[in-house]
């Protein structure tokens, strides 16, 4: 199976019944598949005139009680930014797919970069917190994909779910969970009636709960600053609690979102930081370097945004780790939060390459001073 | 009998009591009026306020829908005839009204503005022409007269102004009306024809803003302005009789446009729903 069909696949296990995108190399065939999927169940798919429109229209359907989401690449994540803000600030859950394409601009459509990592993190004005997950295989995609909706609906955020072209592209035999197997969460509701909801109070965890219009609960939704009642404030007493609820909802859960896979780390000396389509490169180097005996592990990421903090600094207070490397198919993105966390306790040292050609072990390994 | 005769009483009906009056509106700004005849043809349909989304741009116009009892949207500056469409595709049975600004409408939200009205999609675009951009203080909009001033074509603007209605048109809407805020009860009139409307209905529903454009353009007051939504518009039906020369000089009033027989987007996806969903 190819990681865009898992992609695909997996949001309809999560209960995704809206669509709408613009097609772009590499991530086309999610909006494919999901175009001959939708309707047989009931679903919607809309091509819309540009990305722009299809992020609109997917948080329009998911106001209106539909799971939603779209797919891009690079130049129509860019276009993207506006509506993600928009989702971020008005807490309408959705999932935005971005499969990374070698840039700037129109760059190289058909190969693979990690280069919208920042972008993922800061690509929308102001401060807004943001989830972005990074599936590294097919099983992955399937299974990071219902990780974001579920994210998106726990915690009323857009989530970006990071591919590549390499992850989105390649096909690779795997082994799907069971149907029914995966944990799918809906949106809270309200439990008082109209009169008595605001769209905007923190229920629990800091999420307001959240019904779909045209059930009896009449509220309204905007971009701008708004109070409890969604209805636009200046007022600071209003604007403050609203900027640290929205924050803390994220820190709050940070235990259930910031997902990790770490592997012979106990008793690494070295600790490959990795993730995507690297992260396999990175599996391999570390195999390769056990078996010359080398005391290599590796911290795969699966979230990289809210930046898993904890589990870096786990590996440079708990454990006898003195080297950390960051390969990445840019030139240093997520390296700097890696050097930022660590706080000068290990030495960092990153790979990179932004032309189009993955990371292969032999180049982590000539960081790691173990090549040939 | 005097409840129901006497308008002010429909119109605090649908008002938001929770929310903070006065609006954000000048005095003497037209929205407040057009927002009037929607509440009054809305009644008068006697839609259930659940079953009614409005959903609005960024821009003087944006900010109507706060004010009314309804499931609002306020969305991003251009793209509110896309939140819509993914709204009343999640939610069939939903009357998505829409409304936006000239600049809204037909500058940054030009593209979405042509597509909905090339897909024909059920719902009601009302743009507020005031034919400036009010909210930020009067620069040039597409609407713009030639050689009318504003912040950003302070030597006169040299652009064309869209045919809002023949673009609309053009694009595929299957229901075009134009009035003005002077005629606000033939508007009403208007806007539930529009609502009624099965497709992409779209009514032009000039305004006056005396504060930007008005003084730039030294149009007066806002009653000199509302005399000259009176004076310099005529229903369609006398203006189709005019000699070809004059009609240049007046803006034609009443339903534009009204098409039958054009497949709407809903019902058509609904359909393919329905010919392929397993169980």
């Amino acid at each position: 199976m190819q990681g865009n069909e898992a992609c695909a696949l997996g949001a309809l296990a999560a209960g995704v019944r809206f669509y709408a995108g613009y097609p772009i190399t590499p991530s086309t065939e999610i909006a494919e598949i999901l175009a001959s999927e939708l309707p047989k169940v009931g679903g919607v798919f809309i091509q819309m005139e540009d990305e722009i429109a299809s992020l609109s229209a997917v948080i329009g359907a998911s106001l209106g009680g539909l799971k939603a989401m779209t797919a891009t690449s690079g130049p129509g994540f860019s276009l993207m930014q506006e509506s993600i803000g928009y989702a971020a600030i008005a807490e309408v859950p959705c999932v935005i797919v971005d499969v990374q394409r070698l840039g700037p601009s129109t760059g190289q459509p058909t190969s693979p970069a990690q280069g919208d990592v920042m972008q993922a993190r800061w690509g929308t004005h102001g401060d807004h917190p943001i989830i972005a997950l990074c599936p590294s295989s097919v099983r992955e995609s399937y299974e990071l994909t219902i990780l974001a909706f579920n994210f998106s609906e726990k915690y009323r955020t857009p989530v970006i779910l990071l591919l590549d072209e390499v992850v989105g592209h390649l096909r690779e035999r795997v082994e799907l969970p069971a149907p029914g197997s995966m944990e799918v969460v809906e949106r809270l509701r309200p439990v008082v009636p109209p009169e008595w909801y605001f769209p905007y109070e923190e229920g629990a965890m800091d999420v307001p709960p959240l019904v779909p219009f045209g059930e009896g609960y009449r509220y309204h939704v905007t971009g701008l600053l708004h109070d409890r009642a969604g209805f636009p404030t200046q007022r600071l007493d209003e604007i403050n609690p609203w900027l640290q609820r929205v924050n803390r909802k994220i820190e709050l859960s940070l235990d259930d979102i910031v997902r990790t896979v770490e592997e012979n780390t106990e008793d690494a000396r070295a600790v490959i930081v990795a993730y995507g389509a690297t992260a396999r490169s990175a599996r391999e180097a570390m195999h390769l370097a056990r078996q010359k005996r080398r005391k290599v592990g590796l911290l795969k990421l699966l979230t990289i945004w809210p930046f898993p903090e904890m589990a870096i600094d786990h590996l440079v207070h708990d454990t006898n780790v003195e080297t950390i490397i960051v390969p990445e198919m840019n030139l240093g993105q997520l390296r700097l939060e890696v050097e930022r966390v660590v706080r000068g306790r290990a030495t960092v040292r990153g790979v990179n390459r932004a032309d189009g050609e993955m990371i292969t072990p032999q180049q982590i390994l000539e960081a790691l001073g173990y090549g040939k | 009998m005097v409840a129901e005769t006497n308008n002010n009483h429909v119109i605090y009906k649908y008002l938001r009591s929770k929310k903070k009056f006065p609006s954000v509106w000048c005095p003497g700004c037209g929205i407040g009026t057009i927002m009037g005849a929607l509440i009054r043809a809305i009644d008068r349909l006697g839609l259930e306020k659940d079953d009614v989304a409005l959903v609005s741009g960024i821009g003087c116009s944006g900010r109507l829908p706060v004010y009314v009892d309804f499931n609002t949207l306020h969305t991003t500056h251009g793209r509110a005839l896309a939140f819509a469409t993914g709204l009343k595709l999640a939610r069939p049975k939903m009357e998505v009204i829409v409304i936006m600004g000239d600049g809204d409408a037909l500058a940054i939200g030009g593209n979405h503005f042509i597509h909905a009205a090339r897909r024909n999609i059920d719902m009601t675009a009302i743009v507020i022409n005031n034919s400036i951009y009010g909210m930020t203080g009067g620069q040039v909009s597409p609407a713009t007269p030639t050689g009318d001033f504003a912040t950003t074509a302070p030597y006169g603007n040299i652009e064309q102004p869209f045919d809002i209605a023949r673009l609309a048109e053009a694009a595929g809407a299957v229901f075009v009306a134009r009035s003005t805020a002077y005629h606000a009860i033939e508007l009403d009139k208007l806007l539930e024809q529009a609502i009624v409307k099965k497709g992409f209905a779209v009514v032009e529903a000039i305004s006056q803003c005396p504060v930007s454009y008005g003084k730039m353009n030294r149009s007066g007051s806002a009653v000199d302005m509302l005399r000259w939504q009176k004076d310099n518009t005529m229903r369609v039906e006398a203006w189709g009789k005019l000699p070809p020369e004059e009609r240049a000089h007046k803006i034609s009033r009443g339903v534009l446009v009204n098409r039958e027989g054009v497949p709407e987007y809903v019902e058509e996806y609904y359909k393919i729903i329905e010919r392929v969903k397993t169980a």
